[in-house]
């Protein structure tokens, strides 16, 4: 299989503007210079190019939603703020491959008529940000960022903000507030930040792996990259993998691949010949499946079909070893403690729901436990201003109704009552 | 002008209101913690669902504008249990403790459970815990268990004030409100917090704990504390005269008035009452025998102050009238003075400093009647003298019946010894207002003045707005509104005047009404909640 994305990943220089451009870089913003700003975005959406952050919007209709004729300035904001438990893909191309972005960005901006552009990226990830500063250092001094790029007259600057560890600063209107320098709590909508988003003006926010993807489609052209994919999401993905496989890493591979082909063909299995036991598909949020469940393709239509999500393609897999009731603990102190405390019931129930899981684990469970945290939770799903808490319905409900047994198990052999 | 249907009503409203609104149009509350008309849109809370058809998930009617040919619906199952979910999720960390809590009886939470929530609790595990009875500011005292964190006091400091001392601090459920570092929420009008809090998590540093709110009675008013005229409800204890240390008035609270102060008041005016229930209170009618004052009835306080006026020469009378006096009051009084023939009154005494004024509420005229005094003419237009000379003619002893309505002189910008003076020169000084000072210590005669909350009038704000006051409490003692007391004094001297008959504030109204052209065809029915702008 053709590698997109990761085809440079084992050269130790392929970060470096030289290398980028030796392989082909910086030559579909050629080609974008000389289209129609809507024949960008229209060769976007013939692509099935769906964003990879975790939503699967398709982009080329994302960016078509930016007002038409608007005088105002537009912003194009990267969203590098990679927080999604078990996801790391974002950071290998920012380490790897940061000039892929740096162009992606040129012609995301050349379709939506913007000349400045941010990278909100994640405060932790220290390397790839030092990676990314010089990557755009070099860009601006070979004249492919500032003024005038490449004297077409096209003006389009590049600001990296860094994030200060808040997961709820990935949720796309989260970052907007936390990049205007407001406590990171998301927006609601409408109105959409296409319309009013960044300081008030239209702004579009795409990850960073779609936006890497954009060169490839423009130079490559749409039915190409439409064809490694489905019906409805064209391309290769990343896939970060981790867990109680014998190779975790980001694997590259095309959205028809099956789960069971990643963990088995691409990383080797489960290690040490113990049995899997379940798998986590799309990042914290994406609802569990069984080791039964996992002849699903890798596209966002095969996981929701399958009852659970793509998200950010973050494979975490289980052995047999996994307490699943632990496991529940530990996401669901991931979700206590980051819900940002706007909505009342994102706030007020992924604590409760975390201190009834750390009950059960410590034997102190009651039978009714198990029911509370799921009504509550698919009471609260749906009622909030940003996805958060639907993420963290995910594993609430899924954990505790596919191995509801190992979960009575425990709360019956409890010294609690 | 969108239409939509609410409930199965239809309704037209203006362009840009939301479905929460229009829904109060039809008489639907929708309810809601976060949302405050004043304030921008958070959609926090959550509370607000409504279904609407030909959109799939419930959605919060706060954020949603009306358009045309929408269908909402209040009360489908859907909705109903929703609200009763969200009830539950602000309730789990609520401490759950009313009877000691001094919200409790205008509490929003208590309101809404009652009304949408009664679910059986099923929260068994420990609450969250987090600061209590923290002060913010000189006013207003917080109990951050009780927050349900929707912002309203947040937005009110960011958006009203501009002073921005308030955050939400921490992340989910250790989501508090404080202060920023090294703020203090002591802005002029910090008090407003209190109001839109819906729980009892910002109280009022000095209501809180004095007397149980079901226990309060609640009349229409008017701050008399500067020449806006805030529109105000006062609430007042009587039902437990032993509680709030035995005074009547127990708080003053902001009244919605489009044209006036929206939802809003200033701390000056909203604190500024101790003076009503305060031990200096005339409450009876006094004459000075000799070296001291000893009380007397109206009957013979009246008949003094009319033979006073009969004895001396109307040139060689002053009146002092007062911008804070009803218009009722300024008119009895023009009325008096036309029929006796003194042209000596005036009503502008300078204060001590200049008042303290902003761009949003606060005046620097700190009465609440200066413009009716003008309209009435209660000054140097009637070819007297003016204030400072009525001062300055009684020191030098040509004024022999000198007459103060309300004026604390020794806080005004003249010079102390000049008061004194004039307080020495004339042979009769009578002091009418509602509290002791040392003016009325001086005078040979005093009449006890209803305080504005015990009688019903009318003030004119700056902008000519006229606005009806109501009756919150009896006088005390024996003092009498003021235009009651003209009313006496002129039967005494024999005057024959209805206006000066009347029985009641409203016919006093309707005389001044009929004979001012700027307050031509006002009544009190005509005035209502709002007031009218006199005519220019």
């Amino acid at each position: 299989m053709e590698k997109i994305f990761t085809r440079n990943f084992h050269l130790a220089d392929s970060h470096t503007l030289e290398r980028y451009r030796a392989t082909g870089g910086y030559t579909a913003i050629g080609k974008a210079f000389g289209m129609e700003p809507a024949a960008i975005t229209e060769e976007v959406k013939k692509s099935n190019l769906r964003g990879l952050g975790g939503a699967a919007f398709p982009t080329g209709m994302k960016w078509s939603f930016i007002p038409k004729g608007s005088t105002a300035p537009k912003y194009l904001v990267i969203n590098a703020d990679e927080g999604e438990p078990g996801t790391f893909k974002d950071r290998y191309l920012l380490e790897r491959d940061p000039h892929a972005l740096i162009e992606g960005m040129i012609i995301a901006a050349c379709a939506i008529d913007s000349h400045l552009g941010f990278v909100y990226i994640r405060g932790e990830y220290v390397e790839p940000w030092r990676v990314l500063s010089g990557a755009v250092r070099e860009a601006y001094a070979a004249g492919l960022l500032g003024k005038n790029i490449q004297g077409t007259g096209f003006d389009f600057d590049v600001v990296i903000h860094r994030g200060a560890g808040a997961y709820i600063c990935g949720e796309e209107t989260g970052l907007l507030s936390s990049l205007e320098g407001k406590k990171g709590w998301p927006k609601i909508k409408p109105p959409f930040p296409a319309i009013k988003g960044a300081f008030g003006h239209p702004t579009i926010v795409n990850n960073v792996e779609t936006i890497a993807a954009v060169p490839h489609i423009i130079n490559r052209g749409a039915e190409w990259f439409a064809a490694l994919g489905t019906k409805s999401q064209g391309g290769t993905r990343l896939y970060s993998v981790s867990g109680h496989v014998a190779n975790p890493g980001v694997v590259e591979a095309p959205v028809t691949t099956t789960l069971r082909s990643l963990i088995y063909d691409h990383c080797g299995g489960i290690r040490d010949g113990r049995r899997l036991k379940a798998v986590v598909p799309g990042g914290s949020s994406a609802p569990i499946l069984t080791a039964d469940e996992i002849d699903v393709t890798m596209d966002a239509d095969g996981l929701k079909n399958a009852g659970s999500m793509i998200g950010s393609a973050g494979v975490i897999v289980f052995d047999e070893t996994v307490s699943i009731p632990e496991a529940l603990m530990v996401v669901a102190r991931f979700y206590a403690h980051e819900s940002c405390g706007q909505c009342t019931p994102c706030r007020e129930s992924t604590g409760w729901i975390y201190r009834m899981a750390h009950r059960i684990v410590d034997g102190h469970g009651r039978k009714e436990d198990l029911d509370t945290i799921i009504d509550i939770a698919k009471r609260g799903a749906g009622t909030t201003i940003c996805a958060f808490y639907d993420g963290a319905v995910g594993p609430y409900v899924s954990y505790i109704e596919k191995f509801r047994d190992e979960f009575e198990a425990l709360i019956r052999s409890g010294h609690g009552a | 002008m969108p239409r939509l249907t609410i409930d199965g009503i239809e309704v037209e409203v203006a362009p840009g209101t939301n479905v929460l609104e229009a829904a109060k149009r039809v008489g639907v509350d929708i309810p809601h913690y976060c949302y405050h008309p004043g304030l921008a849109i958070a959609g926090q809370c959550r509370l607000c669902m409504v279904d609407v058809e030909k959109v799939p998930r419930s959605q919060i009617s706060c954020n949603m504008i009306a358009a045309d040919g929408m269908v909402v619906h209040t009360e489908t199952e859907r909705v109903v249990e929703t609200r009763r979910s969200i009830m539950e999720f602000h309730l789990i960390n609520h401490p759950l403790d009313c009877p000691v809590c001094d919200q409790a009886g205008e509490c929003w939470l208590q309101i809404y459970y009652m009304k949408h929530g009664l679910y059986d609790p099923r929260m068994a595990d420990e609450k969250v815990h987090k600061p209590k009875a923290v002060p913010l500011g000189p006013h207003v005292i917080l109990d951050a268990e009780r927050c349900i964190l929707c912002s309203r006091c947040v937005r009110f400091c960011d958006e009203i004030t501009g002073t921005g001392e308030l955050g939400i601090f921490h992340r989910g459920d250790h989501s508090e409100i404080g202060l920023f570092p090294g703020q203090t929420l002591e802005n002029k009008y910090s008090g407003n917090v209190v109001d839109i809090c819906p729980v009892g998590a910002l109280t009022d540093r000095d209501f809180r704990f004095q007397v149980r709110v079901w226990y309060l009675d609640t009349a229409k008013s008017v701050c008399n504390g500067c020449a806006r005229g805030c529109n105000i409800e006062v609430h007042t204890n009587r039902r437990r005269p032993h509680h709030n240390q035995g005074k009547r008035v127990a708080r003053l609270k902001p009244r919605f008035n489009a044209d006036i102060n929206r939802w809003w008041m200033c701390d000056e005016g909203r604190y500024g009452f101790g003076w009503i229930d305060a031990e200096s209170r005339l409450a009876s009618p006094r004459v000075r025998r000799g070296s001291s004052a000893v009380e007397t009835t109206w009957d013979d306080a009246v008949h003094l102050l009319a033979e006073g006026l009969k004895r001396y020469r109307p040139e060689d009378i002053a009146v002092l009238a007062s911008p804070r006096m009803s218009n009722e009051d300024l008119f009895a009084l023009g009325r008096l003075a036309n029929h006796l023939g003194v042209s000596n009154v005036d009503y502008r005494v300078p204060p001590r400093a200049p008042g303290d004024q902003d761009d949003f509420l606060i005046r620097a005229d700190k009465n609440p009647n200066t413009r009716g005094a003008e309209l009435l003419g209660l000054e140097s237009s009637r070819g007297g003298l003016d204030a400072a000379a009525i001062l300055q003619a009684s020191a030098a002893r040509r004024i022999k019946l000198l007459w103060i309505f309300h004026h604390h002189l020794l806080d005004s910008a003249w010079p102390e010894a000049d008061v004194r003076a004039a307080l020495a020169g004339a042979e009769m000084v009578v002091f009418q207002g509602t509290n002791a000072d040392e003016v009325s210590a001086a005078a040979h005669l005093v009449l006890p003045s209803a305080a504005y909350v015990e009688r019903e009038g009318t003030f004119t704000n700056f902008q000519g707005r006229v606005q009806r006051f109501r009756t919150a409490l009896d006088p005390v003692g024996e003092a009498c509104p003021d235009w009651r007391i003209l009313g006496l004094v002129a039967r005494a001297l024999g005057v024959s005047d209805e206006a000066l008959a009347a029985e009641r504030a409203d016919q006093v109204f309707q005389a001044l009404a009929a004979s001012v052209p700027a307050y031509a065809s006002m009544s009190y029915r005509a005035l209502g909640d709002a007031g009218l702008v006199v005519a220019s």
